[in-house]
């Protein structure tokens, strides 16, 4: 009988011991899939659950959206993201560097061509963050073409960023699958950026409002007051004057040598 | 013939400084010939002449330090491609005497001696007739005989013939630094190991043992006994594969990346039977029946990349590898082999329809396995062949990744590279770069600068003095002819004082004085402007030498 028994226990045990294992392997494969990515320290305040794999993210098109966009690609980059921009200009690189991305796993293209939809889903497959702005000229976003697409960022847990260039004032004309709708306004209407005098100093940090919006979790209207960009280039909370990020070194060494 | 049957007579032809001389012809340098030269790989020096090597430059320096050593140093970039396009000429020339050429890498190839040597009587009559072969195609190559791979390429670095059966003897002199395995050699040095006849004199258990395979590997090289037979023994079960395309392919990249999927099911079969690949055939065939055989030998494993890296170099060598050069050696082998010379090189009529692997020697392999639910590296391997089957979709260059470069305005600091290609930046942007930018960059540049207009409360342009000083502040601003806003903040000017004496130079060598020096160049001076929508922007303000006319431009956004 106290055989049987430790013969029960000791299999009870080991298969603890298996659970066990498999648990942080389970957590991995979930986490791939529903799991959230990070965002940068200055847009927690405004998506606090982080980016969502899975869902589209629209940044409305207008003043601050390359560094909105930058920002967001930022947080999943620190983590070992990869990352893709489609359309966009010609980004520069210390900007994008100063935000924290980094630039080995950030690819772009900027001329997707009349195909566009096809690249941006080759590229949803396999990275984690694709942002995506419509090629110029002509390039009409159908609602297929929207759909087809978050359903594969949701199929393989990215996340795309649209940048909706014709959203009108009624909130209508941006993408039409989008979880989330983040848009930015100045802060103040006397001028939003420090540091820059009537011939003096120089551009230093933006108080930028932002306003995000959507459907599901993301269904009740947020609003806050960011350093976009804050000194250093990244993101910061405008709350705090000084920025707890790292980026100082940068910040000291180009001023020493500013003229 | 010993009783034993040891490692097969080859000879082995060294081209010195390989990379050197490939990057030499690419970059199309005339003057070249006795100026010290390195090319580099990611800031590291990869070769370099012999006029650099004697001014104290050696393999492993950074670049700011073989510049030190050598301030004449004139530094080029490592191009792979073209290395193996540059000794497509070298393979032809050595196969035009025996079949069975294996390319170890661009710069070293070896072949069976035994059959060579019977023909022209000699191995001295081998090398003689090389010699002859290769003096129209390459300037300088180095021939060396002895048993097995190794050992002949040891041979050849050293221009000697080794007796048959006195490999381990040759060998046994030599640092271990020649095994090509910095890491071991430097385990070794530390052990008390300096030279190979003290490693081979170790029992091979325990070299086993504490080295692992590699070690071992290596071990028998250093005993002379060198495992790799020439081609000497086919694995048991057929591993080859084949890729029919259809239609017919003519791009590098586009081959390249058709292969993948078959390069990565030819590992796996053999990594499933216990086996990794160390040398491979790889046919190429086109619509016209035109056929490119090689032989790729690597010192190790052959992993899915590296096969992937030889598919590329071998069909960039065909494809390409008839200019220049090879029209030289097409002569010299047309001569000797006569009319069937002229099938085997010279570059395709068609494109390519067929793709053959074929391991021609395999080793058992450790129990290497990838991680159940795939490392980190799965995730990176994912995302790169993404990029990568973008790129086919729309062509090189479509997909660019962005590096930090050094320089002082945001244009030159922002490079931009096709993905695939070296990363490393042109000039390092660590270094102090006084006068830059200062933080925050704009985010958004424009390439080439948009024009604008810029006026002051009287409606005038805004100028700069000549002693850089703004008399009108600026008020108003309209980019691209759109319509004035108002301007609330303004910063500079900051004169830029770079590359003003370009266009004052008269001579090509930009030596001899300008034709007219009472001329002066435009001078420009940087702004920040923000207006009243809140945009900021990076403006640059290039004046005439009266200041009397400036031109305004917009080279960035502040998105």
């Amino acid at each position: 009988v106290f055989d049987s028994e430790g013969v029960t226990a000791s299999a009870a045990l080991s298969q603890e011991l298996r659970l066990a294992q498999v648990r942080p392997l389970a957590e991995l494969v979930a986490g791939r899939l529903a799991g959230a990515l990070p965002v940068a320290d200055g847009l927690a305040s405004i998506l606090p659950d982080g980016l969502r794999r899975g869902s589209t993210v629209e940044v409305s098109g207008g003043i601050g959206t390359m560094s909105l966009v930058l920002a967001l690609l930022a947080g999943p980059s620190e983590q070992g993201s990869w990352s893709a921009a489609v359309g966009f200009p010609l980004l520069c690189a210390d900007a994008a560097a100063d935000h924290g991305i980094d630039l080995s796993r950030f690819a772009l293209v900027p001329h997707p061509g009349a195909d566009w939809t096809t690249v941006v889903g080759a590229l949803l497959d396999s990275l984690d963050v694709v942002a995506v702005r419509l090629p110029r000229p002509p390039a009409r976003l159908t609602d297929v073409d929207a759909r087809r697409l978050a359903a594969r960022a949701r199929q393989r847990g990215s996340v795309l960023i649209p940048i909706a260039t014709g959203r009108r004032a009624d909130g209508t004309g941006g993408w039409p699958t989008a979880d989330v709708r983040l848009s930015a306004d100045l802060a103040a209407a006397d001028g939003s950026w420090s540091g820059i005098g009537s011939g003096h100093g120089r551009l230093q940090q933006r108080r930028l409002l932002l306003h995000a919006n959507g459907r599901g979790a993301a269904a009740r209207p947020r609003s806050s007051t960011v350093w976009l960009p804050d000194r250093g280039g990244a993101t910061g909370p405008a709350e705090s004057p000084v920025s707890a990020i790292s980026t100082a070194r940068i910040s000291t060494a180009r001023m020493s040598t500013a003229r | 013939m010993s009783e034993i049957a040891g490692p097969p007579r080859t000879v082995a032809v060294w081209c010195p400084d390989w990379p050197v001389t490939a990057a030499l012809r690419s970059s199309s340098e005339t003057d070249s010939a006795d100026r010290p030269v390195a090319v580099l790989s990611a800031n590291r020096v990869v070769a370099c002449s012999h006029p650099a090597r004697r001014a104290g430059v050696t393999r492993g320096l950074r670049r700011r330090e073989a510049q030190a050593r050598c301030p004449e140093l004139m530094v080029l970039n490592r191009d792979e491609l073209a290395e193996a396009r540059l000794f497509e000429p070298v393979v032809a020339a050595v196969e035009s005497l025996a079949p069975g050429v294996e390319v170890s890498r661009p710069g070293l190839a070896a072949v069976g001696a035994r059959g060579p040597s019977r023909y022209f009587g000699s191995e001295n009559a081998v090398i003689g007739a090389l010699a002859r072969e290769l003096g129209g195609v390459v300037p300088d190559a180095l021939i060396g005989i002895a048993d097995g791979p190794f050992a002949a390429e040891q041979a050849a670095r050293r221009g000697v013939i080794v007796p048959a059966g006195q490999s381990a003897d040759f060998l046994g002199d030599l640092s271990v630094d020649t095994l090509g395995d910095p890491d071991l050699a430097d385990l070794l040095r530390r052990l008390g190991i300096r030279r190979l006849s003290q490693f081979a004199q170790l029992p091979a258990r325990d070299v086993l043992a504490r080295f692992g395979p590699v070690g071992a590997w290596a071990h028998r090289q250093a005993q002379g006994r060198d495992a790799r037979a020439i081609a000497a023994r086919a694995p048991g079960v057929d591993f080859s594969v084949r890729l029919d395309f259809e239609p017919a392919l003519t791009r590098v990249d586009t081959i390249a990346f058709s292969a993948r999927t078959l390069v990565e099911d030819f590992i796996a079969t053999l990594t499933a039977h216990g086996l990794a690949c160390t040398c491979l055939e790889l046919t190429l065939q086109t619509d016209n029946g035109e056929e490119a055989v090689r032989r790729w030998r690597h010192t190790g494993v052959l992993t899915a990349i590296d096969v992937l890296d030889r598919i590329r170099w071998q069909v960039e060598g065909w494809l390409h590898g008839s200019r220049g050069a090879r029209d030289a050696a097409l002569a010299a082998i047309s001569q000797h082999s006569g009319p069937g010379g002229d099938a085997a090189p010279g570059a395709p009529s068609a494109g390519i329809t067929l793709l053959r692997l074929a391991p021609l020697e395999t080793v058992p392999t450790g129990a290497h396995q990838q991680a159940l639910w795939g490392g980190s590296g799965a995730q990176d391997e994912r995302a790169c062949r993404a990029l990568a089957r973008v790129q086919t979709l729309l062509g090189h260059g479509s997909v660019l990744t962005a590096v930090v470069n050094g320089g002082r305005d945001p244009l030159q600091r922002t490079q931009l590279v096709a993905w695939g290609d070296d990363r490393s930046p042109a000039r390092s942007p660590d270094e102090p770069w006084p006068g830059q930018l200062p933080s925050p960059a704009p985010t958004v540049l424009l390439d080439p600068p948009t024009p604008a207009r810029v006026l002051d409360d009287a409606g005038r342009a805004v100028l700069v003095t000549t002693r850089g000083a703004v008399p009108m502040p600026p008020a108003r601003l309209s980019v691209n002819g759109a319509a004035f806003v108002p301007i609330t903040g303004w910063a500079g000017p900051w004169p830029v004082e770079e590359h003003w004496w370009h266009g004052l130079t008269g001579g090509p060598g930009g030596r001899q004085p300008a034709a007219d020096l009472s001329v002066l160049p435009a001078r420009r001076f940087r702004f920040q402007l923000v207006d009243l929508r809140g945009q900021a922007y990076l403006a640059l303000c290039s004046s005439g030498p009266d200041a009397a006319t400036p031109t305004w431009s917009i080279e960035g956004i502040y998105d």
